[in-house]
């Protein structure tokens, strides 16, 4: 249990760094929040208030040690008459949304899970079976083909192929919804018809990497002993697949970790071109209009979703494959009775 | 000339690989309760002989001619009726058991798949009921156990025993072992000779059994088939073949094989050589300590030597011993406790940074796979003088003096120096290997198996271009081996490596010649001898 504490703990010092350089870096960036805030015309006197009340008159790193403690015990900007309370998680409040941190990032989350969630199940399931066929079919048509489409998705700017596929689906053969999100409260028809788009997109872009990495072990996978055994004795030839994807499991699964890691904490691109209300667009629209706090608390909740991610993949990692499991049965030291049998 | 208790037959048969032949007419009988030995060194095409009958030739490989189980023509058979044959009438055994099976996969989940296929036994209940009788019948005491257990929870032994549990499901005709205890200790290889030789008289296989090592064949083959370079060179009963081999190749091989007999008849003319010279090793209350998840593992416990200049001090133990850690103890590649330790009289822990890997650069070292302790990409020439370049102060002349002084003490040309590793055979690399450890001219050698990755014939040789080596620089030699036979031929004292603990230690005539540990007498019973059955009990 001590290797996975260490690992937990080694998370939380990730995620510290993570949110201290995100800190150093705006606080060294030519902008001020507060002169936003403080509206034209703007006194030296009215700007400085305004730093006071956004907590923004005091050292990068005390406010760094402010918005650790909000996480805990919420926050309270201002003083006197004018109070604004941020409640417990606190990621900051927004002076420009006019609301705190927290709620803005709920808000937009589901989108955000709902385009991550698909795309991860589709990019893996359809890499895994292209790099399991093109390894099954090493050199044949279906293999270039794969290696080929491989090539060209792992190459292609995300923005080219989501609008290719805005052009070319949505608006000239108006199959699907150029944009926009429907809640999955209102039902999974409308919700789903507005995501295959963007998850399409994504899995062609991320699919190529799981294809590359499935053909190649599997290649290697199938060449080992262990597959020339199963076939000596008989076993049919998708049961020595099955052999070899199992063996594939490991990276696999901190592969689709990453990934899902990643996309939760928001695609950029893909959001805006398909105009999904998620986090990449709120982080997007943050830094356009300096928003300080709602960049802060996206980074910090990505970065915390990657983390997260990683963590689970590495306590993954004994289940999948014994032999990495700590205190596991070694055989046992050569004894008499062995010998002499 | 086929008989009804005939069970495979091959005759002429060809295999070809992108257009170059790999055998050419391979005749051969395996038949019902009997051992056919297919017996070669590497590269004659022994393996691929086998799985070529049985429709597991490589991509792109040509198989002619024909290959008969009970009368059925395997070769040119479709892959699933070959499937099929495999399936349900051979069972095959193959040389490395740690990765013979998936290694994120229990014992039991093989199982259960192969006996879906080979038995079509579906049902959890049943199917454990059957592993139980199988992992029984291969002698594993404990086949619950077993089958709870993942590969690297086993040993090589008990992984072989698994192995070949699984080859007999199915009740096959046929069981193929290629090379089935070469990966293994010769203790634990004994014991699975005895099996091989059980499952023949009990159930009437017949076996068709791969090895190089003629000592294997002597234990438990009836018929022997030598191949040499993809042909037959001889046929015929063990018996005429061990004991009165008519092809010269066959009796190349016999003698190259290191006999226990002739390694103390030398181990005794060397007995009583005058201890001179101030010792280049010693060490007393030797102790080496891994550090690993879940606690430590000692892997020496207070072991010690004393090794003058020209002798040879061979090091004997099986896998897990600790002969390697010592090996590394001496070079300064693991950290060590000791009560003495000097290299050349002086105690290089007790020496500064600089003075201390200059005290070790004493020691050459030499290790087993020559295929991989060469760099690929380097001429033989600039890796014979690598130590050299990282000291640094010998000129470019005298270190290309110094490189074919080091190749003519292993007996190569000068002219090898412009070649690149894969142009060598395997004995060749072995020989630039020590070059290499000798270009220092070291005060010490430690060759680790030096010669286990190589042929029997090749493994005379090395031996003996190490042997004059020694004799000429009166370096000394620690020599680390699991098998006796090659220890006993070449040193001068010897030590019993058990579990990281010394269990005998004398000169090679004393170990060797009056064990006095159960063990050494053990490991001594265990060595395949090819004559052992041929002389009257």
């Amino acid at each position: 249990m001590i290797p996975a504490l260490q690992r937990v703990a080694r998370s939380l010092g990730v995620l510290l760094v993570v949110l201290a350089l995100t800190y150093a870096i705006f606080y060294l960036a030519p902008i001020d929040p507060a002169l936003r805030m403080c509206g034209k015309p703007c006194s030296p006197e009215d700007l400085e208030a305004a730093r006071g009340f956004m907590g923004f008159d005091r050292p990068w790193w005390a406010q760094l040690g402010s918005f650790l403690a909000a996480l805990v015990v919420g926050r309270t900007y201002g003083s006197g008459d004018v109070l604004v309370h941020c409640a417990a998680p606190c990621l900051g409040y927004s002076f420009q949304y006019h609301q705190d941190v927290t709620t803005l990032i709920g808000e937009r989350f589901p989108v955000t899970v709902s385009v991550a969630i698909g795309a991860v199940v589709l990019q893996s399931a359809l890499g895994i079976a292209a790099g399991a066929l093109a390894a099954r079919r090493q050199g044949g048509i279906l293999d270039r083909v794969v290696t080929a489409v491989s090539v060209i998705s792992a190459s292609a700017p995300a923005f080219v192929v989501g609008l290719l596929a805005v052009v070319v689906v949505a608006l000239r053969l108006g199959l699907l919804p150029s944009g926009g999100y429907e809640n999955l409260a209102d039902g999974p028809g409308p919700w789903a018809l507005h995501l295959i788009l963007p998850w399409a997109t994504l899995a062609f872009l991320n699919g190529a990497v799981y294809a590359r990495l499935v053909r190649s072990s599997m290649i290697e996978q199938l060449g080992l002993d262990y597959a020339r055994t199963a076939r000596a004795a008989g076993l049919p030839e998708r049961r020595i697949d099955r052999y070899a994807l199992r063996n594939l499991a490991l990276p696999l699964t901190t592969l689709v970790a990453l990934d899902l890691g990643a996309l939760l904490g928001g695609t950029v691109i893909t959001e805006r071109i398909f105009g999904l209300p998620g986090l990449g667009a709120l982080l997007l629209d943050a830094t356009s209009t300096a928003d300080l706090p709602v960049i802060v608390g996206t980074t910090f909740v990505g970065s915390l979703l990657i983390v997260l991610a990683n963590l689970a993949a590495d306590l993954a990692r004994p289940l999948l494959d014994r032999r990495l499991a700590v205190g596991g049965r070694r055989p046992a030291t050569p004894t008499t009775q062995e010998t002499s049998s | 000339m086929t008989t009804a208790s005939d069970l495979l037959v091959l005759d002429a048969l060809h295999v070809a690989i992108a257009g170059r032949t790999i055998v050419s007419g391979l005749d051969l009988t395996v038949r019902r309760g009997r051992i056919t030995a297919l017996v070669g060194e590497s590269g004659s095409g022994k393996s691929i002989s086998a799985l070529s009958t049985i429709g597991l030739q490589p991509a792109g490989a040509e198989v002619r001619g024909s290959a008969r189980l009970d009368g059925e023509e395997l070769v040119g058979l479709a892959p699933g009726p070959l499937r099929q044959v495999r399936a349900h009438r051979v069972g095959t055994v193959f040389q490395e058991p740690g990765q013979s099976l998936s290694p994120v996969m229990k014992v039991s989940a093989a199982f259960r798949d192969v006996l879906a296929v080979r038995e079509d036994l579906r049902g959890a209940a049943r199917v454990r009921e059957r592993t139980r009788e199988l992992l029984a019948s291969v002698g594993l005491p404990d086949p619950d156990r077993t089958a709870a257990s993942y590969p690297h929870e086993l040993s090589g032994g008990e992984m072989q025993r698994v192995v070949i549990a699984l080859a007999l499901s199915g009740d096959p005709d046929l069981l193929i072992a290629d090379e089935p205890t070469t990966a293994l200790d010769v203790t634990v290889q004994r014991g699975i000779l005895e099996l091989l030789r059980r499952i023949v008289e009990e159930r009437a296989v017949g076996v068709l059994l791969i090895t190089h090592d003629m000592g294997v064949v002597g234990e438990i083959a009836d018929e022997v088939v030598v191949l040499k370079d993809g042909a037959v060179v001889e046929t015929g009963s063990v018996r005429e073949v061990l004991g009165n081999a008519s092809a010269p190749y066959t009796r190349e091989l016999l003698t190259a094989v290191p006999r226990l007999a002739e390694a103390l008849e030398h181990a005794s003319a060397a007995d009583g050589a005058a201890e001179e010279g101030e010792p280049v090793v010693r060490v007393e209350g030797l102790s080496v300590e891994y550090r690993r998840r879940g606690g430590a593992h000692r892997a020496l416990d207070g072991v010690g030597m004393e090794i003058r200049p020209g002798q040879i001090h061979g090091l004997v133990g099986e896998s897990g011993s600790g002969k390697s850690t010592w090996g590394k103890a001496l070079a300064g590649l693991v950290p060590v406790e000791a009560s003495t330790l000097e290299l050349g009289g002086v105690d290089p822990r007790t020496l500064g940074r600089a003075a201390r890997r200059a005290a070790y650069a004493q020691v050459g070292m030499v290790f087993q796979n020559p295929a991989s302790s060469l760099n690929p990409r380097r001429t033989v020439g600039w890796s014979v003088a690598e130590p050299l370049q990282l000291e640094g102060t010998t000129s470019r002349a005298d270190a290309a003096r110094r490189v074919a002084a080091a190749l003519e003490q292993v007996r190569l040309p000068a002219s090898y120096t412009r070649r690149l590793p894969h142009e060598l055979s395997g004995g060749q690399r072995q020989r630039v290997s020590i070059a290499r450890a000798l270009i220092r001219r070291p005060s010490l050698l430690v060759a680790d198996e030096p010669t286990s990755a190589l042929d029997v014939t090749i493994q005379a040789h090395v031996i003996e271009v190490l042997r004059e080596a020694i004799e000429e620089a009166r370096f000394a030699c620690v020599f680390i081996s699991h098998d006796l036979a090659v220890v006993g031929s070449l040193a001068d004292h010897v030590t019993v490596l058990r579990a990281g603990r010394a269990v005998e230690q004398g000169t090679a005539r004393e170990v060797l010649g009056s064990p006095q540990h159960e063990y050494t007498r053990a490991l001594l019973a265990s060595i395949p001898d090819p004559e052992r059955r041929l002389s009257p009990r």
